[in-house]
């Protein structure tokens, strides 16, 4: 027979209030097994634990239920403590009276019946648990960062400055993310190439960091600490190495196309690098546009490189890294404009977005930082802002805020009028949100000193009329309709994941929101954590966020990725699943159903390699417990170690007694 | 192809002169409209706004006698509507059944019925484009209306709410151009196609509507049309009657005619224009179809 300690915790009033836990401790004397109860007002206290430990060890227990709070608050104290006391932690269970008891029910006598079987059901539980060892893992102490924008940028600085190697993927052909086509940043309206820039260059230079651009995360086997990710480099058509960035290609390609980095209005080469302080200043031919790929003649760039590092046939690449951590810092998309016909954008070349102001605003930019209007060229005398387009707006857009357009739209008029002083700047805006550091005085500024005039409520209609934007919109304060002749209009359009955030979160297999933003563990406790362990995020692939925040983040992310890395060996619950390999039938519902990728086929072979049959092999490095192979298994073949059906069919048997 | 027909209150009333140009054209493309024959008011737009069940009672019993008489032989299982208003109702009706149960649940057992919301309501646009084609009107226009600039105005009930109507894209629709270029018209692009006519405040406020009309005129004049063609019988009272009833709200803007899109389809179809009544206009398009050459 088991020797069983029960602990019941009043947790001062929040317990006992509702429930007679001196009658909890009392009965539970008479269960199977029990040697010991005791009720006590603080378990978690230090007191408390010292109780615990010294009452193990004096009665020799075998198992101890703790009836107290939720698992989620103090499983692991009251198992450290039970550790240290000589028992195995796996012999520690809590039976949740205040949560899913006191908390929740208003009536002592009710709240007291319920306790008791809480408690039962968890001494069955712990009497069938077994003595489970911790999992013991290895760590490859480097990281990869997903995406090279201000967030992966930091990450990668801040990660690399402890001496570890990091590996940043960048999609595009250069570092610099969103951030480097920003023209000026609130709240402090400094450069954003000025302070972006010298963190591409740290990054390049640091021997600890590796840059891949123009490539893409294709596959991730392994699990944390020991990831192998499968990355295809695509191609250049440029020998990287051996390029100079000497920029004559470029100069002498006859191609011209719209530059898509300057929102495509701009025009560029078929052979460009997207902006000149490039991170790495390797162009690249874009081979849908380039008039050789189409009709087999030209090469004008080849002819004229100094280096001869043109290579017309060169094949995407795959690369395998082997890294112990991943943060993803894959950023944001704007919303596309389409649902939106009531704004003209598309229809009227002077409807634009916010990219393609902050674009014409920027002193690098394909206007020198004019603000020309882009239908005819000429300086707008009067500019409408819309912020809000497809934020907060359920029925056409997305119900969430995206955060930095109120900033944006005020740099916006600011650095509008900055340019073009006699200019007016309107605003319609649903509320102000300008809860940040400095911002709300920037906002004020934006008002108050570059007059800026602000009009609370929506547009009805965007339409032209003689060469003017007519805009039609309410002002909801004075409650009246408001038509404002302009010459341009911003609209302040919705942030959103990046296109193909399911897909690559699935490739990695973290999770993501409705709207494909990627879930942090816990919004308020774990914000940087995935539920899948070694793996990070940073910016806004986890929703809308500014400039700051994302640095904080990547910051985070890469305090989190040293803490892991820093670890000669992981250890980890051994709560994973388990395969009977004798009765497993191999239909595999459990790799299907496995949202973590643990699971793969194993064939069994005889001593001569004959194949004698497959069977589910769970990695348990990979593997998170969740349970859903235990739940899907036809034949009863996999088990989750410390919730096994034996115990908690023991759990349910209780109850019926 | 006979198609159920559901007139509402006005076509047999004060919009005759919309409703016998397209029994005319229907005619000449191979097709009859059959009225149904019990029917009631759908109530406009009135009742749908509230939240009550009860307001979906009246265009309910329209669908469900038109499933009955559509299931009828010899004729389509199909409902078509003239007046933006009704077709704006029974659209937003089916939606509504067939997004809230409740509302079905409730409407049904008012009824006593055992409708599903899956009448299929079609504009009489949607007949010529979707049933009989664009392609076969075509072949069957005589007189092709050459040289006149046509502002297709749409108004609000056609369009609004999308997601419940879905006619055609709010803001960029095409269904209305379509016919007018088959009609060899030359289709005139307006920012106020879409705009509110002003509608039932007619009644209460009549200075708003005039200035609702005023904008819808005077966006088509300014955009170089010579007539607005429109579907909706109160769109015609308010754009047409405000021209004349509050002329110091247009000021020196040049009237316009407003005339019926089936009135010009069997023009096109060759309908004699003496035999089309414009009973219903204040400012008469026939100096213009004259000058044109179409009379």
């Amino acid at each position: 027979m088991s020797r069983t300690g029960v602990f019941v915790c009043h947790c001062g009033t929040n317990i006992s209030a509702t429930v007679d836990v001196v009658k909890v401790a009392e009965e539970m004397k008479n269960q199977p097994g029990v040697v010991y109860t005791e009720d006590y007002k603080f378990m978690c206290s230090a007191p408390g634990q010292g109780k615990l430990k010294e009452i193990i060890e004096e009665n020799k227990l075998d198992s101890v239920v703790i009836a107290a709070c939720s698992p989620h608050m103090h499983e692991k104290t009251f198992r450290n403590a039970s550790e240290a006391a000589g028992l195995n932690a796996f012999k520690v269970e809590m039976a949740n009276i205040r949560e899913q008891c006191s908390w929740v029910h208003p009536d002592k006598a009710e709240g007291t019946v319920k306790s008791l079987d809480l408690t039962k059901k968890m001494i069955e539980k712990v009497r069938n648990n077994e003595e489970l060892e911790k999992i013991t893992m290895p760590v490859t102490k480097r990281a990869l960062i997903v995406g090279g924008g201000i967030a992966g940028i930091q990450a990668a600085l801040d990660i690399a400055a402890s001496g570890t190697e990091v590996v940043i993927v960048e999609k595009s052909s250069s570092l610099g993310g969103h951030m480097i086509q920003l023209s000026e940043t609130f709240p402090t309206l400094d450069c954003s190439q000025c302070i972006m820039t010298p963190k591409m260059v740290e990054a390049s230079l640091n021997p600890n960091i590796k840059i891949y651009t123009y490539a893409e995360v294709e596959a991730l086997d392994g699990f944390v600490g020991n990831f192998r990710l499968r990355i295809r480099k695509k191609a250049k058509s440029v020998i990287e190495d051996e390029c100079t960035g000497c920029g004559i290609c470029i100069e002498k390609c006859p191609k011209k196309v719209p530059n898509p980095f300057e929102m495509g209005l701009g025009m560029t080469k078929s052979i460009s690098v997207p902006f000149p302080q490039a991170v790495p200043n390797v162009p690249v031919i874009d081979r849908d546009s380039c008039i050789y790929y189409k009709t087999g003649k030209c090469r004008v760039c080849e002819k004229v490189c100094g280096p001869k590092c043109i290579d017309f046939e060169q094949k995407d690449e795959i690369i395998y890294e082997d890294v112990g951590a991943i943060v993803v810092a894959t950023g944001y998309d704007t919303m596309p404009l389409d649902k939106f016909g009531e704004y003209g954008y598309g229809k009227f070349k002077d409807v634009i977005d916010g990219l393609t102001f902050e674009r014409m605003a920027s002193a690098a930019g394909y206007t020198a930082g004019e603000i020309q209007r882009p239908s005819d060229g000429k300086v707008p005398e009067t500019v409408v802002f819309i912020q809000c387009v497809g934020s907060r707006d359920e029925s056409k857009g997305v119900s969430y805020c995206s955060k930095i357009c109120c900033m944006y739209s005020a740099k916006h008029t600011m650095l509008y009028r900055h340019k073009v002083h006699h200019g007016k700047a309107h605003v319609f805006y649903m509320d102000i949100r300008a809860g940040g550091k400095n911002y709300e005085e920037f906002v004020r500024r934006a008002i108050e000193e570059d007059g800026a005039q602000y009009h609370r409520g929506r547009v009805s209609r965007v339409y032209e009329r003689e060469g003017k934007l007519i805009v039609k919109g309410a002002d909801t304060i004075s409650g009246k309709p408001l038509t404002i002749e302009a010459d341009m209009v911003v609209l302040a359009t919705a942030m959103t994941a990046r296109k193909g955030a399911d897909k690559l979160a699935q490739t990695l297999g973290i999770s993501y929101d409705k709207y494909q933003f990627y879930s942090e563990s816990h919004p308020k406790l774990r914000p940087v954590e995935t539920n899948t362990a070694g793996i990070f995020l940073a910016g806004a692939c986890q929703g809308p966020k500014d400039v700051p925040e994302s640095v904080a983040q990547g910051s985070a992310a890469a305090s989190k990725v040293l803490g892991l890395l820093s670890q000669e060996t992981l250890q980890r619950e051994p709560i994973t699943a388990e395969v009977n390999e004798a009765n497993c039938i191999a239909c595999f519902d459990c790799l299907n159903i496995c949202p973590y990728g643990a699971i793969t086929s194993k064939e069994i072979k005889d001593r001569d390699g004959n194949l004698i049959k497959e069977v589910a092999e769970v990695n348990p490095g990979v593997c998170m417990g969740c349970g859903l192979c235990n739940a899907a298994c036809r034949s009863k073949t996999i088990e989750l170690r410390g919730f096994l059906d034996s115990q908690i069919f023991a759990e349910i048997n209780s109850l019926a007694a | 192809m006979n198609i159920p027909y559901y007139p509402g209150c006005t076509l047999n009333t004060n919009a005759k002169d919309l409703q016998q140009c397209a029994e005319y054209s229907a005619q000449a493309l191979g097709f009859s409209m059959v009225e149904l024959t019990d029917w009631n008011c759908c109530g406009a737009s009135l009742p749908l706004t509230d939240n009550s069940s009860m307001g979906y009672a009246g265009p309910a019993n329209v669908l469900i006698n038109a499933k009955e008489e559509g299931t009828k032989e010899g004729n389509e299982d199909k409902l078509t509507t003239l007046c933006a208003v009704c077709y704006n109702v029974l659209k937003r009706t089916n939606y509504a059944f067939n997004n809230d149960n409740n509302k079905l649940d409730t409407v049904n057992s008012l009824l006593e019925t055992d409708y599903k919301g899956d009448t299929n309501v079609l504009h009489y646009l949607e007949v010529l484009r979707d049933e009989i084609g664009y392609d076969k009107v075509k072949e069957k226009v005589t007189t092709q209306l050459k040289g006149l600039k046509v502002a297709p105005y749409y108004g609000c009930f056609l369009l609004r709410p999308h997601n419940e109507v879905g006619l055609d894209d709010p803001y960029s629709p095409t269904i209305f151009e379509g016919l007018l270029e088959t009609l060899g018209c030359e289709v005139v692009d307006f920012s106020h196609k879409g705009e509110c006519c002003g509608s039932y405040s007619a009644m209460t406020n009549p200075e708003n509507v005039a200035n609702c009309s005023f904008g819808v005129v005077e966006s088509a004049v300014a955009a170089g049309a010579d007539i607005i063609a429109t579907t909706c019988p109160l769109c015609q009272f308010n754009l047409d009657g405000n021209q004349v009833k509050q002329k110091s709200h247009f000021g020196d803007l040049d009237e316009m005619p407003i005339i019926y899109f089936t009135q010009l389809l069997s023009i096109a179809l060759g309908k004699d224009i003496n035999s089309i009544s414009f009973d219903s206009n204040s400012i008469s398009p026939l100096p213009l179809l004259k000058e044109k050459g179409f009379v």
